[in-house]
């Protein structure tokens, strides 16, 4: 453990100083493009952090975590089509929708288990998309433009790119640091014991729905934010952000990352979005690659890459 | 009443069709504990071999069973190579593996066959509409896809319920350290059983080509359904699956040919020909979670079979 | 004579067809040490689990400190103060020794729902590890992580952890289970001291610590109590004798 700590340690520090600086880079360059990639990286690391809260240390295996990409999104994007452009109404209505979202599904799909539990939280992702594509009024099949990003005033523009760039990493690095304290307190003892031995941990009495839920909620909300800014990003929210195919992008992230650490999504996203970009930069059929890749990263790398920095310095 | 009729034979059709499909899945799933993702590629791959091989051959009934062959060839070749290293782990790199192959598949598909669809014309002999009651015309095809499924479905049962490789399956899909037990070559089992599933997948996807266009990700949206219909029937129960893919078919088919109608009752047209059809998708979604929120385990969960 | 700490009347539980508990009663005292014993299958298991709540009964009532508990999940049973052991080791098995003990005492410290503050860094949680770990021995392993433990230390971690909180009534199923001859002298030797402050349920195979150990011995076969007397009365037993002692399941040491 210790040892494995230094490899780790440096690697994270690389990249939070990293992050912390790209805007320098990409304004001295007048590479905007990076900076437009890593707003969206951050913003999926953000939603695979929440993830990873669930899966990585409370054991739920979410099969529908883009449901609440979708959802943040759509609440930003309906208040904005409505007229209501204040971020204070837009964000607080996102969290709160998500978190309700997460109430609801939560406390039916913690009655079931294992891939039961993967299929159901699937079911009402797919649920909230069909939901999605049904509203005439939005967009439906084709989604919603949203021609002004959410309003804070004075206080932070969100148009601008560098501006919108830090207040992704903040809520990215506000998120980890929230999930770290949690993950550390009394409730995230709680949560780590139940994916470790559920039935021990009811009979040493602690009522295990209840934290269970509380947890997933948590988790919903957490990306229910990454939602709104994804929504705020790309000027537009339709559908899609909450087909399954997205909430499996999310899986892959946490697990290539390595699942219940804390830095782990982070890395996992990075890893996962740079290798698209640049092997579509390469060819046009990039999945070609990445596919195999995902599947030989199984077959050869677990524990993903914190486990791999883990074992490197180990051995 | 017409349109009931034929409704109500679509959504059988669509239905058996879905049992292909899911039948593969929960064998596979049941007996090696494996969640396969990528089984929806198999369906796909099954269309576009046979549209190939209907073209090739210019024989429809030829270029299908080369193409049923070709896709069991793949779920062997799939098996042994990658997916029997995975049997041990967690469901989770079950996920992330065959999401892999997804990817894998769509773009292999865009490579070789472009990005556009492909038709698969029917002979002749096929298309003619087939009066199955006075008055009552049916599509002969459609027809066959009925004959063939339950012909598919009866050789599964038989198969499953009367031979020694079919006890071996249902030994396996209850107890699963039992078949070890019984001393035989579990390996070879195992990839009997994917290669049966793949083969069934491939003929779901043959038989669906004709109906809709042969394209890319056509695996992706009914492999979700097919999923449902394992979770809802009970993984690893046959039956189970047979019952709840004849549920959801015709839930599925009467729900997009009857909702616009009732929903026209409550909502204006526009509202109720965009809420409809997001409706009825998700009236299958419902099913599932109200079944799950019943039954945790599915309705009929294996080891009773 | 006072109220009985646990009271069990009439407990019935079945699995299918098959009737596991059949329609036991049983009192123990306050203060006694209570041993279940019988051959392979006769239901202790079930009936513990049922006692703590992982198994609903179909019939029957249990009563514990004058309260109705019949319908109460495992959760609350245990938070009235009813602690069990499993047979089968059932720890948190990617932890360290002390915080599966914590773990217990942080259960019955009021609610978990405390998202900030470092649990593992709070006083009165590793307190009540290290002394519930030093009454089993455990105190040197403490932050060893479960799975690394031996055996016979993770028995030891299960009476620690069922110790942690701070039962009325221990519920032990097979403690002794899988341990080595010097192990299990240990284990006598713990119980010994434990009886002294808390009652005890054991169930356990090995029948010199059971007699050696127990005030009162409930015999169970085939879900059936057909016997509940002191150790002396038990061996005299006809029923007993026959359907049980006399054959070798009392020679034959689980080990």
């Amino acid at each position: 453990m210790k040892a494995s700590l230094n490899a780790r340690t440096i690697i994270v520090a690389l990249v939070v100083a990293g992050l912390l600086l790209l805007p320098v880079y990409t304004t001295l360059s007048g590479n905007m493009f990076g900076l437009t990639l890593f707003t969206r990286i951050i913003i999926y690391a953000l939603a695979a952090a929440s993830l990873n809260l669930i899966m990585g240390y409370g054991g739920m295996m979410s099969f529908g975590h883009a449901a609440y990409l979708g959802i943040g999104g759509y609440a930003v994007g309906i208040l904005a089509h409505e007229g209501i452009g204040s971020g204070f109404i837009q964000w607080p209505v996102a969290l709160a929708a998500s978190a309700l979202f997460a109430l609801v599904i939560g406390a039916l799909s913690l009655r079931t288990r294992g891939v039961y539990f993967i299929m159901i939280t699937l079911a009402f992702a797919q649920m909230a998309y069909y939901v999605a594509s049904g509203l005439a009024r939005y967009g439906g099949d084709d989604g919603l433009t949203i021609y002004k990003r959410s309003d804070f005033g004075g206080l932070i523009d969100l148009s601008n790119r560098v501006q919108f760039y830090y207040l992704c990493l903040f809520c990215l690095f506000g998120g980890i640091y929230l999930i770290w304290r949690i993950v550390n307190s009394r409730f995230g003892m709680v949560v780590q014991g139940l994916r470790s031995n559920e039935r021990r941990m009811q009979a040493i009495g602690f009522p295990v729905n209840r934290y269970k839920l509380v947890c997933f909620v948590i988790s919903g909300t957490i990306c229910g934010l990454a939602g709104a800014l994804l929504a705020n990003n790309t000027d537009f929210v339709s559908p899609a952000a909450m087909y399954w195919t997205r909430s499996g992008d999310l899986m892959v992230m946490v697990i290539l990352g390595g699942m219940g650490s804390l830095f782990g999504p982070v890395l996992g996203t990075i890893a996962f979005l740079l290798l698209e970009e640049a092997l579509s930069q390469f060819t046009e059929y990039w999945a070609l690659i990445m596919g195999p890749l995902l599947l030989l990263i199984v077959l050869f790398a677990r524990g993903g890459i914190d486990g791999m920095l883990g074992r490197a310095r180990r051995g | 009443m017409l349109l009931v009729v034929e409704q109500f034979l679509n959504g059988l059709q669509f239905g058996l069709l879905l049992f292909l499909l899911a039948a593969g899945l929960t064998l596979v799933f049941g007996i090696m504990d494996f969640v396969n993702l990528a089984h929806g590629s198999l369906y796909m791959m099954g269309a576009y071999f046979a549209a190939t091989f209907v073209a090739w051959t210019g024989n429809f009934v030829l270029g299908c069973v080369l193409a049923l062959g070709a896709t069991l060839l793949l779920g062997i070749l799939l098996e042994f190579v990658a997916l029997r290293h995975l049997y041990n782990r967690d469901h989770l790199d079950h996920v992330l593996a065959t999401f892999g192959l997804i990817l894998f598949f769509n773009d292999a598909v865009r490579l070789i066959w472009g990005p556009a669809g492909l038709a698969l014309p029917l002979p002749p002999w096929l298309t003619v509409p087939f009066q199955i009651m006075p008055g009552v015309y049916y599509p002969a095809y459609r027809l066959a896809i009925i004959v063939v499924a339950l012909l598919v479905a009866l050789l599964l049962y038989l198969v499953v319920m009367r031979t020694r490789i079919g006890m071996l399956i249902r030994a396996g899909a209850s107890n699963r350290e039992m078949i070890g037990a019984l001393g035989i070559n579990i390996k070879l089992l195992y990839t009997l059983v994917f290669g049966l599933g793949a083969a069934l997948a491939g003929l779901a996807g043959l038989m669906q080509a004709p109906i809709l266009t042969v394209q890319i990700g056509m695996g992706e949206n009914i492999l979700i359904l097919a999923f449902v219909i394992i979770v809802i029937g009970g993984i690893g129960s046959i039956r189970g699956a047979f019952l709840a893919a004849i549920f959801v078919g015709m839930i599925d088919t009467l729900g997009r040919a009857f909702l616009p109608d009732l929903l026209r009752q409550v909502l204006s047209s526009a509202a109720a020909s965009t809420a409809a059809p997001a409706l009825s998708s998700m009236l299958i979604y419902l099913l599932m979670a109200i079944v799950l929120v019943v039954r945790p385990e599915g309705l009929f969960p294996a080891g009773r079979p | 004579m006072a109220e009985p700490l646990l009271r069990v009347e009439d407990l019935v539980c079945r699995f299918g067809g098959v009737i596991a508990t059949d329609h036991v009663s049983l009192d123990v005292n306050s203060g006694e040490l209570h041993a279940i014993i019988g051959p392979n299958g006769a239901g202790k298991t079930t009936l513990i689990s049922q006692l703590t709540g992982q198994l609903i009964s179909h019939s029957g009532t249990i009563s514990f400190a004058g309260q109705d508990i019949t319908r109460l999940p495992a959760h609350r049973r245990s938070r009235l103060g009813l602690a069990r052991s499993f047979q089968i080791t059932s720890l948190l098995p990617d932890f360290t020794a002390a915080d599966n003990v914590a773990m217990a005492a942080q259960a019955h410290d009021g609610h978990s729902f405390r998202f900030w503050g470092d649990a593992r860094k709070e006083k009165g949680l590793r307190d009540a590890a290290r002394s519930a770990l030093s009454r089993v021995g455990l105190e040197r392993r403490a932050d060893t992580v479960v799975s690394e433990l031996s055996h016979g230390e993770q028995r030891e971690l299960e009476l620690a952890v069922a110790l942690a909180t701070k039962p009325q009534l221990l519920l032990l199923d097979e403690p002794m289970a899988g341990l080595g001859a010097t192990e299990s002298a240990q284990m006598v030797k713990l119980l010994q001291e434990l009886r002294r402050e808390v009652t005890i349920v054991l169930v356990e195979h090995d029948m010199n610590a059971v007699f050696a150990l127990a005030d009162r011995i409930t015999v169970l076969v085939y879900g059936r109590v057909i016997a509940c007397d002191a150790p002396a009365a038990i061996r005299q037993h006809d029923e007993v004798k026959r359907a049980y002692l006399g054959d070798q399941h009392v020679v034959t040491r689980h080990d």
